[in-house]
This record gives structure tokens, C-alpha cells and sequence, in this order.
């Protein structure tokens, strides 16, 4: 039988709810056991999708940040989404140093860490409709202490 | 974000303690600001980012900011003692390559 767990988050897209975000996703991951690389690695990359969420999403009024972790046997799935403005060119988005913010020393590196970090990363994007980044990482050879 | 810093043989030496993401970028950012601004003469910066317990993509656009601010003036960043995590944003980033490593 394939172990199975499930967690939904909903934080409002703001810059100190990152840490909380993070901790959280990391601490939900903790039953599979995973290195402390694989734990940085799973903080890292929900920071960055969040951090996109609070700098880019609501340029006006701040909405809200919907997380949904799911594990499946020793793998997790990780969904960070917002309703927010969107992203116009997705491929141009994810190229390493681009940023639609010329001010503010960004480094525009939020992608690249996310796809360096986990297995898979896919994003989806409406103008007006939102964001959704779906990334997926294997926890490694201890991960089956509890899928039984 | 909390920061300690000495003056020491022309070297400022500013070391990082928490985290560094988009929350504490802006108070960071002016921190470090403050003593690249006030200190006495220094000729070379050392970051030492041993007790940096977290850092993202932001951080990176901090430090490189931190990297052209010094560079008008020819004073160069050097890193030590980031943690295998941080160590993995820096390689990946090139960042190593602007601000070398030391030990």
C-alpha cells in the first residue's frame, strides 16, 4: 500500500508569512524522513514560488497564497498558487536573471533555484488569472520508513 | 536578520546571523549599507556567513548589489563558511565567481 498524506495552506501573500510558508512545507515533509539537503532544498524552492507570489501577484492589494503538499510513497508534490496578475511569457519568466522589476536589485534567479532544487517544476499562468507552480521532489533512500 | 562587524589589518569583516530572504532584504540591505558607508578605511570586504541560517534568490540580488556598490570603488567581496545549503545557491548562481570563496 502506497503511503499517502495531504496538507492545504492558505496565507496571505505577504513577506513575513515566507518563513511560516517555508517551515511549514518542511516540517509537513519531516514523515518521509529526508536528508537535510533534502529539506533545504524543499525550503528553498517554496520560498522562491512564494517570494513570486508576494513581489509579483498583487501589485495593488495583497490577496492570498493557496499551498497544497501532497505526499505520494516518498515523493512530494508541491502546489504554491495565486490569483493574482499572472505571468505574460512563462519561458521568458524562467530564464535565468530575468526580471520584469528593473529596480530593487533582483536577482531574477527564482526559477533557476526552483529547478535546481527539485525533480520537476511546472509552471501555469493566465494573464488575470493567476500563477500556479507544481514542483515534485523524490525524498531519498530513507523515505520508506513509514510507506510500509 | 542581526549583523556583527570588526575592522581588522584593512579588512571589514560583516557576518551575516539568520535569514536572508524577501522579508529582511530591505532592513539587511541598509545594515550593510550603513557600515560599507561608515566604516573606516578598508580595502578588501569578508563576508563570513557562518551563522546564515537561510538565504534565497533575494539574497543573491542583496549581495550583488552590495558586489557593484563595492566594485566602483575596487574593493572586492570575498565569502567564507557558508553552509552546504548556502554554498549550493552560490555555485549555482556563479556567484562564487564575482565574490571568491576563502577559508
Amino acid at each position: 500500500m502506497i503511503y499517502r498524506n495531504e496538507m492545504k495552506l492558505k496565507v496571505k501573500a505577504l513577506s513575513e508569512n515566507e518563513s511560516f510558508c517555508r517551515a511549514c512545507v518542511a516540517s509537513f515533509c519531516s514523515s518521509l524522513i529526508p536528508s537535510i539537503e533534502e529539506l533545504s532544498d524543499i525550503k528553498t524552492a517554496v520560498s522562491e514560488a512564494v517570494t513570486n507570489c508576494v513581489v509579483h501577484a498583487y501589485p495593488v492589494e495583497k490577496g492570498f497564497i493557496d499551498i497544497s503538499v501532497k505526499i505520494i510513497g516518498s515523493s512530494v508534490y508541491i502546489t504554491i498558487a495565486d490569483n493574482g496578475v499572472g505571468i505574460e511569457n512563462v519561458e521568458k519568466a524562467k530564464e535565468p536573471f530575468y526580471t520584469t522589476i528593473k529596480t530593487g536589485e533582483r536577482s531574477g534567479m527564482g526559477f533557476s533555484v526552483m529547478e535546481s532544487f527539485m525533480d520537476s517544476v511546472v509552471v501555469k499562468s493566465e494573464l488575470g488569472k493567476g500563477v500556479t507552480v507544481t514542483m515534485i521532489k523524490k525524498i531519498g533512500s530513507n523515505a520508506c520508513a513509514i510507506g510500509g | 536578520m542581526r549583523i556583527k562587524n570588526r575592522l581588522y589589518n584593512n579588512t571589514l569583516y560583516i557576518m551575516l546571523c539568520g535569514e536572508l530572504d524577501e522579508c529582511s532584504a530591505n532592513y539587511t540591505r541598509s545594515l550593510i549599507d550603513d557600515l560599507l558607508d561608515n566604516s573606516e578605511i578598508y580595502k578588501q570586504v569578508i563576508f563570513d556567513l557562518s551563522e546564515l541560517e537561510f538565504m534565497d534568490s533575494t539574497g543573491i540580488g542583496v549581495l550583488i548589489g552590495r558586489y557593484k556598490k563595492l566594485k566602483n570603488k575596487n574593493i572586492p567581496i570575498y565569502i567564507c563558511n557558508a553552509s552546504n545549503h548556502v554554498e549550493k545557491i552560490f555555485k549555482m548562481s556563479g556567484l562564487y565567481e564575482i565574490m571568491p570563496k576563502i577559508s
